[in-house]
């Protein structure tokens, strides 16, 4: 109807100019592809140089000062630049209206400002850097975030601006779903995608603002000297964990859900076959959302809150276990008696349920109160929640980059490279992170620049699973740039998938769908 | 598969370390350090179930992933697939029995957790404080410690805890047990150690620059010994420079080095008599007036290539004679 033949979303108009001031959802996903990848080669090898530094008991390559500062720059690029980022504003904004049969989001306009307030937040953010830095560790605890040097203010300005991204963001996704589906497209007919985005969103816009006005306190205690958290003016530092977790803890669900979002679309595709409990897996994500906001006070077992209100909360986070392992044991039905092809995306989805079951057993010792007092702040959190962030999000992420690819740029990619890949992250992975679990039960805390003798054993190990790890993202690279620059052509539906992405055009052209699509059935309609 | 391996070595080494006390010693277990008081050992028990349980339902369902994939695995391209949407029964009981599972470990950890939390009555109390980066004891005699805490064998001690500047974590992994130290209110926390030892305490809660330098021990005496250590002078029959030398390794220790060498504070080694250059201040030669102040008011003068605001007062923290004593010390060390 509008297209003309040969034009697509990348080619309809040219040069910088147009990328920056684009509204279409798809050029919009490709700049935060472009821009999360970046970040996360910079928190990458903060993350090396972290694993060099322990590589030794003493010191290796720099001082704790210094030291300090890689630990925090890491977790806070890799939380606030990476994943929280990651798949709903890379692969979402891409393929939410897509699957919807929509044109694009519901405020295009506002969806570019969300870009602009990651990198604009992301510079601020960096900036510190000249002003010595900060080394606080990514959660800001007070009263020691009050009296360090300047930089780690412009690090927390720079969090409050990236967080107007990820409302943004929801809110987009919110409105899109209810308002913008193809005739045809009711709820329970949209991909799981849709709606673990959906779930996400929610949180996206309730939880983040609380954030924003934590950031805003401690800035202004610094700023001003009002006395909020720091005891010294009659604060109360405990308090500025209460408004951390409750944003943070959230947080984790609006990074994990669009990577189980992910996980549904990938097993299905690569099962060729119906999802097991499609109701039982699209509930149980608006029932991590919901749960996810009373659970905060897991996070402070130890930290001085009450007796009381921990073992609340380690119920409550005992009730979000039960809808996380229905996803997983939904995910592993759908194989059975489908056709399993172990194409890239698909040992990455495997790969990614076989590390989310070790990192969701071990949350739930971590969920016990008494467990917990020993575990806390100790390596064996830090192995969980990157069993659970990386070995589950980025999984994730790795496993929709190689399966959207051909639908974003109409190249196929590499798949023995993209194999060698998995191969070399999922064993690095393990080999760096489960000595992790033991070194946290023996008692080694985190944020360790030193350690006893006893702990250099394990530490070594993780550390040559850390450059592994760091291999395998090299090739990974090399493969999805090899296969835009020199893939060979796509074609429509490479693999076969049902839902509605894969009817547009080999490259999707602006308005997504030459003619209004008309759903007339489920999004996984194998038969 | 090195996993499964190393999965199975953490169940049975923590099997073994389930044992009664007297063999604990002997043991050595790579894994959890050797548990040293009652609810250490109730600890393990709960923590080595759930690692069974643990162990057992992730080689369910990854076992099961593997078989299920492998065994449908495409082998022609048009191949049919079943169309299995749902099954209710199924589903009821895969999210009702994790869902025991979870109640049974939460309401066993509330128990335990209860005990961690509530301190007998009778219990021996010792402040504690934090400090960047060191650890006081002091006794209700009066005593005072630093970076050695001694307890008496057999006896229920509690800590009463707070911090001087940020907050701090009191973390014996031998005991299980673990608690925030907070500037501006105190904290518990409680054990009872049975037998005499020696375990080493960590600062868990992120402080700065030496948070991993922030140790201290648990020395664990039979309770005669105790009672005659609290009445002991500490720097009984000690000349100026020992008393020094002991202030030092309690306190100093954390920034300064007994060389030259810098740390986060400068090094002791030649200071006394050295030409100290200051950031807004002229340079001096460093004599006992100025270590004095230098302990007691140390941002009157910050030394060139060091930021101000790093070094606390010790000002009602020292005796005179440890003041002394410190700066006897740092006289007798050479370059």
């Amino acid at each position: 109807m509008y297209s003309t033949p040969g034009k697509n979303y990348l080619n309809e108009a040219s040069g910088l100019w147009s990328w920056l001031t684009t509204k279409d959802h798809k050029r919009i996903g490709v700049m935060y592809m472009i821009s999360v990848m970046i970040f996360f080669a910079i928190g990458g090898a903060f993350a090396m140089l972290i694993r060099t530094e322990l590589f030794s008991s003493g010191k290796d390559i720099v001082d704790a000062a210094v030291y300090n500062q890689f630990m925090t720059f890491h977790g806070a690029i890799m939380v606030f630049m990476v994943i929280i980022p990651g798949i709903p504003a890379i692969f979402g904004n891409f393929f939410l209206p897509l699957q919807l049969g929509a044109k694009d989001v519901a405020f295009p306009r506002v969806n570019l400002m969300s870009w602009y307030c990651l990198i604009i937040g992301a510079a601020i953010s960096f900036v510190s850097l000249i002003y010595n830095g900060a080394d606080t560790g990514w959660t800001f605890y007070t009263p020691y975030s009050i009296g360090t040097d300047n930089g780690t203010l412009w690090l927390v300005l720079g969090a409050f601006v990236m967080g107007f991204s990820s409302i943004l963001t929801g809110l987009n996704f919110v409105v899109t779903v209810h308002k913008l589906r193809a005739p045809g497209m009711t709820f329970f007919r949209m991909p799981l995608f849709v709606w673990s985005l959906y779930a996400t969103a929610i949180i996206q816009i309730i939880a983040t603002p609380v954030l924003g006005i934590t950031l805003l306190l401690l800035a202004a205690e610094r700023i001003l000297g009002i006395g909020v958290f720091d005891p010294k003016l009659g604060g109360d530092p405990v308090l500025f964990q209460h408004f951390f977790w409750f944003y943070s803890h959230p947080a984790v669900y609006i990074m994990i859900l669009p990577a189980m979002g992910v996980i549904s679309e990938l097993i299905t595709t690569y099962s060729r076959k119906v999802i097991f409990g499609y109701k039982a897996i699209a509930f149980s994500s608006l029932g991590i959302a919901a749960v996810s906001f009373f659970v905060w006070g897991h996070h402070m077992f130890v930290s001085g809150q009450s007796s009381l209100a921990g073992i609340i909360f380690s119920f409550l986070t005992m009730l979000v276990g039960v809808p996380t392992a229905i996803k997983t044991f939904n995910w592993v039905a759908t194989l059975y008696k489908g056709s399993v092809k172990f194409d890239s995306p698909m040992l990455y989805a495997l790969g990614f349920i076989f590390l989310f079951t070790i990192g969701g057993v071990t949350g739930i010792i971590l969920a016990v109160t008494a467990l917990d007092v020993h575990f806390h702040d100790t390596y064996f959190v830090v192995a969980h929640f990157h069993y659970v962030m990386v070995g589950g999000t980025l999984m994730a992420l790795m496993g929709a980059f190689f399966y959207w690819l051909p639908k974003m740029f109409g190249k196929l990619y590499y798949e023995a490279g993209a194999r060698l890949s998995f191969v070399f992250i999922f064993l690095g992975f393990n080999v760096t992170f489960f000595p992790q679990f033991v070194l946290g039960a023996m008692g080694m805390p985190r944020r360790y620049y030193s350690y006893l003798p006893e702990y250099q054993l394990l530490n070594r190990v993780s550390t040559l699973g850390a450059y592994t790890i760091g291999i395998g993202f090299l090739i990974a690279l090399a493969v999805i740039l090899h296969s835009i620059f020199k893939g060979k052509p796509a074609g429509k539906n490479p693999w076969g998938a049902k839902t509605l992405e894969w009817e547009a055009d080999e490259i999707p052209i602006h308005e997504n769908f030459a003619v209004q699509p008309v759903v007339t059935g489920g999004p996984y309609e194998y038969r | 598969m090195l996993i499964m391996e190393l999965f199975m070595n953490l169940f049975f080494n923590q099997a073994l370390a389930n044992t009664a006390i007297d063999q604990v010693e002997s043991q050595s277990s790579n894994f959890m350090p050797p548990a040293a008081t009652e609810i250490a050992q109730k600890f393990d028990t709960l923590y080595t179930f759930l690692l069974v349980i643990s162990f057992i339902s992730s080689v369910l369902v990854i076992g099961g992933m593997i078989y299920l994939a492998y065994k449908s695995r495409r082998k022609t391209e048009d191949q049919k697939t079943a169309y299995i949407a749902h099954n209710a029964t199924l589903e009821f009981l895969w999210s009702f029995i994790p869902f025991v599972f979870f109640m049974i470990v939460f309401a066993w950890g509330w128990v335990i957790f209860y005990q961690m939390q509530n301190a007998p009555k009778d219990a021996f109390e010792v402040h504690v404080t934090g400090q960047k980066w060191y650890w006081d004891f002091t006794y209700k005699s009066g005593k005072t410690s630093s970076g050695e805490f001694v307890v008496p064998a057999d006896t229920n001690i509690k800590l009463i805890m707070t911090s001087r500047d940020v907050l701090h974590s009191f973390f014996i992994p031998a005991f299980r047990i673990k608690q925030d130290v907070i500037p501006g209110r105190f904290t518990t926390l409680w054990f009872r150690a049975p037998k005499v030892g020696e375990y080493q305490v960590f600062c868990t809660e992120y402080c700065g620059d030496n948070h991993s330098a922030m140790l201290a021990k648990v020395k664990v005496l039979p309770k005669a010994d105790f009672e005659l250590w609290l009445q002991d002078n500490p720097y009984k029959g000690l000349s100026l420079a020992q008393v020094g030398q002991k202030v030092y390794q309690g306190r100093c220790i954390a920034c300064h080095l007994t060389t030259e060498k810098k740390n986060i504070g400068p090094g002791f080694g030649g200071l006394y008599g050295k030409t100290r250059e200051f950031n807004e201040a002229d340079s001096l030669v460093a004599d006992e007036e100025y270590i004095r102040e230098s302990i007691l008011n140390p941002n009157a003068k910050i030394v060139k290539g060091y930021p101000k605001g790093v070094m606390p007062t010790f000002a009602g923290q020292l005796k005179e004679n440890e003041l002394s004593g410190i700066i006897e010390y740092i006289k007798t060390l050479k370059k």
